[in-house]
């Protein structure tokens, strides 16, 4: 089964975190994404710029509107996505749990309904 | 015995049983509850014609393995789980050897107690699929309508299925506290109903020998199942334990819960239901001392603090040392405990007998109005009006 590992927390002001606080996020994710991948069951792996870089697109009111931000201001933030193939929950629920945000933040887990695979739906 | 009887007793002694197996393959609860439901209804119709099959578990597994098998060809469900030869196979219906098939029952129990799983439906999902309890008992045990019981039920097997939660056996490390969560859940069973939970705990006694606490929580409701007939005078009223006949106590039962004791000792891990367990055994022999049921209880309340288990530790507190020291405990327990303390019965009740005991009448009056107010069991509401009737003055 696909699974998004969707990571959520604080977004750190600018200049909060110390250059090596960043640089050891970095070596705990460089060390996930690798686990993950040796693994064999990383699909793809994104952290996010922070909320002030979105742009939010809808035409829900009839008329299109580009908005500076995000659609609703929550205090922990999307803040990255890891896309994993595995047997099932408890497999899903071992990755998250070993996830470097879990320390910092959360991991939300969300099984795939369908996806879009050469060319088709999947079912 | 005839057909329809026969059929009846079928589908309540395999309903967990085939479930289990019918749903480990796919995830899928409500299919797998289609096709044993077909199963039922056919028995129902064939079996008062051609006679009780000689195997009716493996008879009414074939029959709603074919369905299951049907429903996927014909929905051309693309299976996510390879097909298990072994397991899925079609088999000819005298041929099926029910005791030979895995019993995925724990496998069951460990889904409807999954962490991903809102707690509060653990025990109502291990009553409506290992017992095939419907909504409407559930529902009626929990104090919630019916139709909503069912849509808890229907929306929580979806999750299980949408989710992927396995039916599998965690490793060493992550069985225990899983089979905690089960343990909880099949506890939570014996307040709904005692021989079902009775045999549930049989159940996971033979399936998990070697975890002690499977073996305490075995014989816990045994000592307590061996004690309820006592807890009911001859002229229907409620009898405290002290005042109970142990003449009128199951020594079977009390004799086999001996057994899982010590069973559980011999594998040396202490836990919560093998220390309540130790209580209950203590009060079944006729030597508890105020002390040493004291010590249990101290011993309990740090396993596994609950607000029930304070409760007890303030009755006991106040059997060895006095019910103004039960009473300080008690008190100091509720003013941490909100508004869940307010409606807790047992809180009431023991508060309702220490404020007499301690000469305050006006206070114990009032007690009693809420612990009677909070009291569902008939014959204990009428023992507690007594008590009530003729407090001290």
């Amino acid at each position: 089964m696909r699974y998004a590992l969707m990571t959520h927390h604080f977004e750190p002001a600018e200049g909060e975190l110390s250059d090596e606080t960043l640089a050891a996020g970095r070596q705990a994710f460089d060390v996930y994404a690798k686990a993950l991948h040796r693994a064999g069951v990383l699909l793809s792996a994104d952290i996010l710029f922070p909320t002030g870089s979105t742009t939010t697109v809808s035409r829900r009111d009839g008329t299109p509107r580009v908005q500076d931000g995000p659609f609703a201001e929550t205090k922990e933030a999307l803040a990255g996505v890891f896309l994993i193939d595995v047997p099932d929950l408890d497999a899903a629920i071992g990755w998250a749990d070993k996830c470097p945000v879990v320390e910092w933040g959360s991991v939300e887990i969300r099984p795939v309904a369908t996806s879009f695979l050469d060319g088709a739906w999947t079912h | 015995m005839d057909a329809l009887t026969a059929a009846a007793a079928a589908a309540r002694d395999w309903h967990g049983r085939l479930l289990a197996l019918l749903a480990s393959g796919s995830g899928d609860i409500p299919a797998a509850e289609d096709a044993l439901a077909d199963a039922y209804e056919a028995a129902v119709r064939t079996w008062p014609e051609r006679g009780v099959p000689g195997n009716p578990g493996g008879w009414l597994l074939t029959v709603a393995r074919n369905r299951l098998r049907d429903r996927w060809r014909a929905a051309e469900v693309r299976r996510t789980v390879a097909l298990d030869v072994e397991r899925d196979a079609p088999a000819h219906l005298d041929d099926v050897d029910v005791d030979a098939v895995p019993d995925r029952r724990l496998e069951l129990m460990l889904v409807c107690a999954h962490p991903a799983i809102d707690r509060a439906m653990h025990t109502p999902l291990i009553l409506n699929t290992v017992l095939g309890f419907t909504a409407e008992q559930i529902g009626r045990a929990f104090s919630v309508p019916a139709t909503t019981m069912a849509t808890r039920l229907v929306r929580v097997k979806k999750r299980i299925r949408t989710t992927g939660i396995p039916f599998r056996i965690p490793d060493r490390d992550g069985l225990p506290p899983r089979m905690a969560a089960v343990l909880e859940a099949v506890y939570g069973a014996y307040v709904i109903d005692r021989t079902e939970a009775l045999h549930l705990a049989g159940v996971l006694a033979a399936l998990v020998p070697d975890d002690p606490e499977v073996h305490g929580l075995a014989a816990l409701v045994q000592l307590s199942a061996a004690r309820a007939g006592a807890r009911t005078g001859v002229d229907g009223r409620f009898v405290p334990l002290g005042e109970q006949d142990p003449a009128r106590w199951d020594r079977g039962l009390i004799a086999r819960a001996h057994e899982h004791l010590r069973v559980a000792h011999g594998l040396g891990r202490l836990g919560r239901f093998q220390v309540e367990a130790a209580i209950q055994a203590l009060h079944c022999s006729g030597a508890a001392d105020a002390r040493t049921l004291l010590d249990l209880h101290l011993i309990l309340h740090a396993l596994a603090p609950s607000l029930g288990g304070g409760v007890a530790l303030a009755a006991v507190t106040a059997e060895a040392e006095g019910p103004a020291a039960g009473l300080a405990l008690l008190d100091d327990l509720l003013a941490g405990a909100g508004e869940a303390g307010e409606r807790f019965q047992p809180a009431r009740a023991t508060r309702a007998h220490l404020l007499d005991r301690l000469g305050r009448p006006a206070e114990a009056t009032a007690e009693y109005d809420l612990a009677i107010a909070l009291t569902r069991d008939d014959a204990e509401r009428e023992h507690l009006r007594e008590r009530r009737a003729v407090r001290r003055r």
